[in-house]
């Protein structure tokens, strides 16, 4: 399927952002959250998009916003189509697409405790997923340091060395130049 | 076929408005019993909480996070290379596919050409791990049922397709040998002979597995008909996969949208009718059959010399343009895929990685589970074939 074809039909009906045209067969674009579900209906419905591939989040901290991506497949026409749907780090709730594929609510309930991200009336969106008795902020937020809580969670084992890597190859690399120098 | 054995819906707890069943536990008509994380009939780290009624379960739900230990996070600390030794391990039986989705995802993005000769080395690996996949699966499926002597064949030869990865890669379970611009060598002096010595005791333990399993009355009795997945679920559940396509659609990525060299190997994928616990694992026994054939044209297609790395750039400073890709490959349990998202710096922004048992394990074994016998709930769950590590990362 020619997915700029699919791009001007769907361009028609919904507000969409630039078509990303990663592959022949993958592509990305850009649209309003409130058009989410539309379009996911319609892209399962008439365009053949029945197969929901995964639905995961990227944190942009810097940008203030998460971005959710529905990847989507049409296994007929061997192609995919990946919805981007970009809001806000500081209100971070979006309609839950559960009651499209019933599959989709395990990926909301892991987004909500990976990212805080909450999908108001998914499935079982309270309960625990992974995480049992997780108090600090969502750990696959950027702003989560990982290093840091292992750090004041566990302790040091002692006799340990670990190497910054660069100075560590540069040194069995070159062996008799010195760490700092370029 | 589907009504073959109607589940007794009188003993039911009724459902609430919001669609979750109305249990009352201190009735004494319902018992909640977990089964795992420490049990024989768990497939991995994971465990299920069974609600029953007598000897019926009501009610399941699938728990994970035993074995999390943050891979995705952790990625996104290291640089492109480092990523490399946490991607295999997230999935243990058959590492091969983390190494080839994440290498994949990261020569789109970075514009890096493979070697024809490491497309088809590749594509060996792959099979190679799939045929060990399914070995495991098989001895776990007949232990499910009381039959021990299963994984213990299935043990041997899944032992020598390690000696077979170990010679070509210098490892046995995590081979770290397909790396973003092609793989680590070629073949070793030999190695076509020595597969084949492998392959022939993989079709002789095949047709032993055949007689003694498939063949055996109560290992049907007990599987035919029993953890049917509906056609119609296919979709909404996002089965892919032997558990696709022994509901007789023929979902194979190796078919629907071939990678590597795929398009120029000769095969079909295998499909079945009845959907059932039986055919799911007939299914997989004849796709060993395919994997098996794919080898040996594997090894006499390919060509004999050639580069088998791309230039890369240097690993310590590689930094990679903004952008986001998806890619995905037929792995022994279905659709398995890394989405890589990349910001312009050293260390990826975002890895998420697709395993089939994310759904198969969750939304579905949760669908599938509720009607079914206490002491099928075992066979029930090997039958979808999951890893609780793609499901909790």
């Amino acid at each position: 399927m020619a997915m700029k074809e699919l791009y001007a039909r769907l361009k028609a009906l919904y507000p969409l952002g630039e078509l990303t045209d990663q592959r022949r067969d993958l592509a990305f674009v850009t649209l309003p959250a409130a058009h989410l579900r539309d379009t996911i209906l319609h892209l399962r419905d008439k365009e053949g998009f029945t197969h929901l591939v995964l639905l995961t989040a990227v944190d942009w901290l810097e940008e203030g916003q998460f971005q959710l991506t529905y990847l989507l497949n049409n296994r007929q026409r061997a192609c995919d189509l990946g919805l981007r749907v970009m809001i806000s780090r500081d209100a971070a709730t979006m309609e839950g697409i559960h009651d499209i594929w019933p599959t989709a609510a395990t990926y909301q309930r892991e987004l909500r405790e990976m990212f805080g991200i909450d999908f108001p009336g998914s499935p079982r969106i309270e309960e625990e997923f992974i995480l049992e008795g997780w108090n600090d902020i969502p750990p696959y937020r950027r702003d989560f340091d990982t290093l840091k809580y292992a750090q004041e969670a566990y302790a040091e084992r002692p006799g340990r060395v670990t190497h910054d890597p660069e100075t560590h190859m540069r040194l069995q690399m070159y062996p008799g130049q010195h760490p700092a120098g370029k | 076929m589907f009504d073959m054995f109607p589940p007794d819906r009188s003993q039911y707890p009724a459902a609430k408005p919001d669609g979750t069943l109305d249990i009352d536990l201190t009735s004494g008509k319902y018992l909640k019993l977990w089964q795992g994380p420490n049990h024989p009939g768990i497939t991995g780290n994971m465990s299920v909480e069974l609600t029953v009624c007598g000897d019926e379960v009501v009610e399941g739900k699938t728990h994970v996070g035993y074995l999390h230990r943050g891979f995705e996070k952790l990625m996104e600390r290291r640089t492109f290379i480092q990523v490399f030794p946490i991607v295999c391990r997230v999935c243990v039986p058959e590492p091969d596919f983390n190494e080839y989705c994440y290498a994949a995802c990261v020569e789109e993005l970075a514009g890096i050409e493979v070697p024809e000769m490491a497309k088809w080395i590749r594509t060996l690996i792959l099979e190679m791990g799939r045929i060990n996949s399914y070995m495991m699966y098989l001895g776990g499926q007949a232990g499910a049922l009381g039959q021990g002597v299963i994984g213990q064949w299935t043990t041997y030869v899944r032992d020598l397709m390690l000696d077979r990865f170990e010679e070509l890669t210098g490892a046995r379970i995590y081979h770290m040998f397909i790396l973003p611009g092609g793989v680590r060598d070629t073949l070793p002096d030999g190695f076509a002979g020595r597969m084949e010595e492998t392959l022939r005791e993989v079709e002789k333990t095949l047709k032993d597995v055949y007689d003694v399993m498939f063949c055996n009355a109560v290992f049907k009795k007990r599987t035919v008909g029993m953890g049917v997945i509906d056609p119609s679920w296919l979709e909404p559940y996002g089965v892919t996969g032997p558990n696709a396509r022994a509901a007789g659609v023929a979902k194979d990525v190796r078919k629907d949208a071939p990678y590597l060299v795929y398009d120029r190997l000769d095969f079909e994928p295998v499909t079945g009718t009845n959907s059932d616990i039986y055919t799911r694992a007939d299914v997989r026994r004849r796709d060993v059959w395919v994997s098996v054939d794919l080898i040996r044209q594997i090894l006499a297609k390919m060509p004999k010399t050639g580069p088998v790395m791309a230039p890369i750039p240097n690993v310590l400073h590689w930094k990679i343009p903004r952008g986001e890709t998806y890619v995905r490959g037929e792995c022994s349990r279905g659709e398995y895929g890394y989405y890589l998202v990349t910001d312009g710096s050293g260390t990826p922004r975002r890895i998420n990685v697709r395993g089939p048992s994310y759904t198969h394990a969750m939304a579905l074994l949760e669908r599938m589970i509720v009607g079914c016998n206490i002491s099928d709930v075992a066979a029930l769950m090997v039958s979808l074939h999951t890893y609780p590590p793609e499901i909790e990362r």
